[in-house]
This record gives structure tokens, sequence and C-alpha cells, in this order.
């Protein structure tokens, strides 16, 4: 008669219809795209300017991506990293609450479909929803600088830039995951969102600042052991290994993530990595994002299925 | 097929502890095939902690239940895929019609050409004119009655409704208590409910349970439950014109009348059931104007407040 349907799955698809329709949606959308645009318009009028000389700079396109807006520190990379954090909160800091605020919890659980499949279904409705909005976006800027440039991407620009998508996806997917987990432990939305949000403020912009000071009681400034400890510091918070990752993936030209002294780099030849050695650059951070993309959902996870149906 | 005299619900010493908590102590209970069961008590008794094990939400801490010869706890799909379920207040999403929200639940339960079933159980709980309102808009009782019609999309074999009177008005309350005499009648599903208002739910119980603090002090119909706790003794209601301390002193004398008291301007009269019949003849044969005559019905509330208070007092 009826097949069994996969619960996680009937979970997902109405939490994706509902994330469409949402306002919140349409607000961080909206956000994440104009900035990313701005930042993208910006850098093509500069890259033209200097495309002169670097006419011949086989990783031009991914300059798009990277290159600030002039006198501010800002590129599309860098509003991605800020802004899409937001994006992961916004489709996680009420996930679990508002269904126990609306009272339809219970209701829900009673359906013949495992507990898990709730939470389940709810992290993947979060993370299909911010893959897609991110890959369009990343379309749009690309399609912006064809037009703008007149230069067209080659293989490996493309596999870089899917790379990065992977991994934005799954740095944002930490941030969903935690803001799942707070929709979980804590019982306002509210609260969870004010507590999403601080921790994002944390570590996307003090955790550098953080780490300087930190490194100072340690080692005198200046020195190579003072920049190695505040290295080492920042890598706690996952907004500064995602840069690295960032950097690795979109600038070929970086051959490595540590303390460079200017003798070292001196008459160094410059040169790019393919995209498989920029890649081993930031194994080791790639692999930190995605362990702890799945600790915090592993921790959501288990909260929610700890918990009573009536709290 | 399956044994029809086995019970669908069976609870045998069933505990359930919260930390210190014990919020359901040795319980033992059964409902069979094809009744209303009513499990009456006070907020905190425990109901819907027995009701969540039902399902599976709530794992005992020790005893057995049963769900249609199911261990919900360990087969708690099976158990939901055959149980309908309206939890105490129940919610929908707000910014979904009403089809929409019963549609999600008959595709969380693996069900599909719907459409028809949905516009079927709306019109049975009369919301077929609301079918594509928001449930945002809807009244507690409107909530509640599309509770009912949710937990029937699945075309359940039983329904446990939690609380299904509570905080909706009277006409709400008719049409709740009229729909789940239907689903026995016509469906022959076997109901049980949990209230703590207990006259508003007597009638539509063919038996109910008395759940005090964990504890069920009391099984039976209500007429039985009545029985038992009057003792064959029934309360009478006088009201007299004129003196009534002297038709008081005369009603004490009427043989088997065994207590007098006063509440207002009533005599209440307790007295074997035989000997209501020689009251009204007694008092006029004294002189008394009778102005008022009456037994007083145990009802539900009676009974639960006197199986509160034995409670209470032990």
């Amino acid at each position: 008669m009826n097949g069994p349907s996969k619960g996680w799955w009937v979970v997902a698809r109405k939490e994706i219809a509902d994330h469409l329709h949402s306002a919140r949606l349409a607000v961080v959308a909206a956000l994440l795209s104009l900035s990313g645009i701005a930042a993208v318009y910006a850098a093509g009028g500069r890259i033209r300017d200097v495309a002169a000389q670097a006419g011949d700079d086989p990783a031009l396109f991914l300059k798009l991506f990277t290159v600030a807006i002039e006198n501010t520190p800002f590129a599309f990379v860098n509003f991605v990293a800020l802004i899409g954090p937001l994006l992961g909160i916004a489709f996680g800091f009420d996930a679990v609450s508002s269904e126990r605020a609306q009272r339809t919890l219970p209701r829900l659980l009673a359906q013949p479909i495992h507990r898990d499949d709730v939470v389940n279904g709810k992290f993947v409705a979060g993370l299909a929803v911010i893959g897609v909005l991110l890959a369009a976006l990343m379309a749009l800027v690309a399609a912006i600088g064809i037009v703008r440039l007149g230069i067209v991407p080659r293989a490996e620009d493309v596999g870089r830039l899917l790379v990065y998508l992977v991994v934005s996806i799954v740095y944002i997917g930490c941030w969903l995951a935690f803001a799942l987990m707070l929709s979980i432990v804590l019982q306002r939305a509210a609260t969870a969102a004010l507590t999403a949000i601080g921790t994002w403020l944390v570590f996307s912009l003090l955790a550098a600042l953080l780490a300087q000071i930190l490194a100072g009681v340690f080692a005198e400034p200046g020195t190579v052991e003072h920049a190695g400890l505040e290295q080492a510091f920042g890598r706690a918070s996952p907004a500064i290994v995602y840069e690295e990752v960032t950097a690795a993936l979109l600038t070929p030209e970086l051959r490595t993530l540590g303390v460079i002294l200017p003798e070292q780099a001196f008459r160094a030849v410059p040169g790019r990595l393919p995209l498989d050695e920029s890649l081993l650059l930031v194994w080791p951070q790639i692999t930190g994002l995605v362990a702890l993309a799945a600790v915090l959902f592993g921790v959501a996870y288990v909260a929610f299925l700890r918990q009573e149906v009536r709290v | 097929m399956v044994d029809t005299d086995a019970p669908v619900i069976s609870i045998h010493r069933l505990t359930k502890r919260y930390g210190p908590v014990t919020a359901v102590r040795e319980l033992d209970l059964e409902v069979r095939r094809g009744e209303v069961f009513g499990l009456l008590g006070p907020n905190g008794a425990g109901k819907t902690t027995t009701i969540l094990t039902l399902l599976g939400l709530a794992e005992p801490t020790s005893g057995t239940v049963r769900v249609l010869g199911l261990d919900p706890t360990r087969e708690a799909v099976k158990v939901k895929r055959q149980v309908g379920y309206v939890p105490d207040s129940v919610g929908f999403y707000p910014g979904l019609t009403a089809r929409q929200n019963l549609r999600y639940t008959a595709r969380l339960n693996g069900l599909r050409d719907v459409e028809d079933r949905i516009t079927e159980v709306l019109e049975q709980v009369g919301l077929g004119h609301a079918a594509d309102a928001r449930a945002g808009t809807f009244s507690r009782g409107m909530l509640q009655r599309l509770g009912i019609a949710d937990a029937l999309v699945k075309n359940p074999s039983v329904m446990i409704l939690d609380e299904p009177t509570i905080a909706i008005d009277p006409e709400g309350v008719r049409q709740v208590l009229s729909l789940i005499r239907t689903l026995r009648e016509e469906h022959r599903m076997t109901v049980l409910l949990s209230s703590h208002l207990l006259y508003q739910v007597q009638e539509v119980c063919d038996r109910v349970g008395i759940f005090v603090k964990g504890r069920l002090v009391a099984v039976g119909s209500v007429a039985e439950l009545a029985d038992r706790l009057s003792e064959g003794r029934v309360v009478v209601e006088v009201g007299v014109a004129g003196d009534p301390d002297a038709a008081a002193r005369r009603l004490a004398e009427v043989d088997g009348v065994q207590e007098v008291s006063r509440e207002g301007d009533l005599l209440l009269a307790v007295c074997g059931g035989q000997s209501r019949a020689r009251i009204a003849g007694a008092l006029t044969g004294a002189g008394h104007t009778l102005l008022h005559l009456r037994q007083r019905s145990s009802h539900l509330d009676e009974i639960y407040h006197r199986y509160f208070h034995h409670e209470r007092t032990e």
C-alpha cells in the first residue's frame, strides 16, 4: 500500500519550504548578495587597472573574489566569512525551540518516525538552503566577472572555487549545528539567538585581537616566537582557520601559512601551487572544520535524543 | 486475526521516576477494545507521563507497557503508526493552513494520495469550511478539533487524547465530546482520554480510572464507582417553608436517616436508599410544607473529590 518514506527527508522537505518562504532568508540573503556583489564590482574595477601589467596572470579570475574594495579590508571572501555564519545562525537558532513554543513537538514526535529524524531533517534542510544560496551567489559573481572583465575562468580556477564552496558550506554548517544545539538546550529562541551572535562576534571579530594579547603574555612582541604563538592561539577560532583555508585555496601564490622571515622571502622565486598542493597546505584546517561541524552536530543530536518531550 | 479479547492497552506495575520525583507509581491498567476509557485526576497526577510511555516518548523506569501487543519502548514506530495522539493543548504551524498541516502529518506517516482523506477528516470534525485557513487564525476549540483530525489522518485503531476539553468554551467541549462518541460508535476505535474536568467527560466514558499522585485509586464505570463510594447511602435535599430547625428534628427521627445537616436554606439528609420515600410523608405529616425534595446525584466530581480526600487523609 503506502511505502514508508524516510522520516528525515519528509522533515527536511518541510523545513526547506519554510526557509524559502521565510523573511529571515530574504534578509540574510539580501545582506550577503549586496555586499558580495558590491565587493566583486569594486574588485573588477581595480583588477582592470592592474590588468595591463598583470595581464598574463593565470589566476586573475580568482582575484575577483579576493581583491578588496578600495580603502577597506573587505573582499567577497571576507563578506562570506563574516555574514555566512549569520546564515547558519538564522536557520538554526529556533529550529527546535519554535516547535516547543508552537506546541507542535509532541505531535511531531508522535508520528511514526524516529526521534533523530527531526534533528537530522532540520540540519540537512539548513545545509541544503545554505549550499544553494552560496552556489547561486558565486555563480552570479562569476557571471558579473566574466561580463565586466572579459576573462573566462580556467578549469583549475573552477576547481578551486568549488572546493572553496564546499569548505564554506562546512564552515557555515558549524554555525548551523551550533545554533541548532542552542535551540535544543535553551528554551527561548531569543536567548539562543543572542548567545549564537555573541559567540560569532567573539570568534569572527575579536579572535585575532585576543590571540595577539594572549601571545603577548608569553612572548616579547615582534619576535618569531610571538608570531608563532599568535597564530597557534588564533587557530582556536574556527573563523581564523576558515580564513586560512580560503587564503590558500583562492591565492595559489600562497606557499605556506607559517611565519615567514624577510630573509626567507628574499629573492624567492614567485610561483603558484597547483590545486592539490594548496589543498595539502590546508588539509589539517579542512579536516578540523569538518570535525568541528560533526562534533557540534553530534552534541545537538545527543541533547535532542536525551531531552524529555515535555520540558 | 487479532485476538479481540486481548486488551488494547495493558500496563503492568508501571513506575516512572524523573530524578527524585515519582510521576507514576506501580500502575496497573487495562483498556479493552472498543471502549472509551477516561483517565481522571488532578493536574500533576501522572496522566500525561503515562500517555507518553504508551507512545514510547518516555521510557518506563520499571514495569511493562503493551499497546496492541507491542512494546512502545522497543517498537515505537510501529505503535505510533496505529495510535492517534492528540497532545494536551495541541499546536499547529501557524503559517500553514489546516490542510497543509495535515498533509505534513500524512507524509510523516508515509501516506500518499491523501487529499481526499484530509478533506474527509476535516469534514468529520466540522472544519471543512476552514481547510484553507491558516492554523494561526484558529480558536482553541478549532485547534482541538484539528488535533483530532490530525490524529485521524492515519486511520488509527486507538486514539489517545490528553485533556481534550481543556481551555475551550462549552460549545467547543460539546463538539469534542460528540466527536469522541462518534469515534467509538461509528469507527469502533478504542479511546483513552485524560482529563481533570471530570463531569465534562463522564458521559462519554465507559469506564474511568481515578488517578491521584501517580496512583490509580479506583477503576470502574461511573455508576459502579458511585455505588462503591456511597455504600448504598444517598443524600436527599429537603426544603421546607417555616421553621427549618423543627423540620430537621423531625427528619432525624425518620427511620433510616443517619445524619441531618444544613446547607443554606436546605436540609441535607443522609439516608439509606429505601428511606427517602418516607421523608416526604413524615414531614408533611408533621405539618411542614415541602418546597423542595431532590436526591443528589453523585456525579464524578463528587466521587473524585471524595477519593482525593480519602487519599489525603490516609
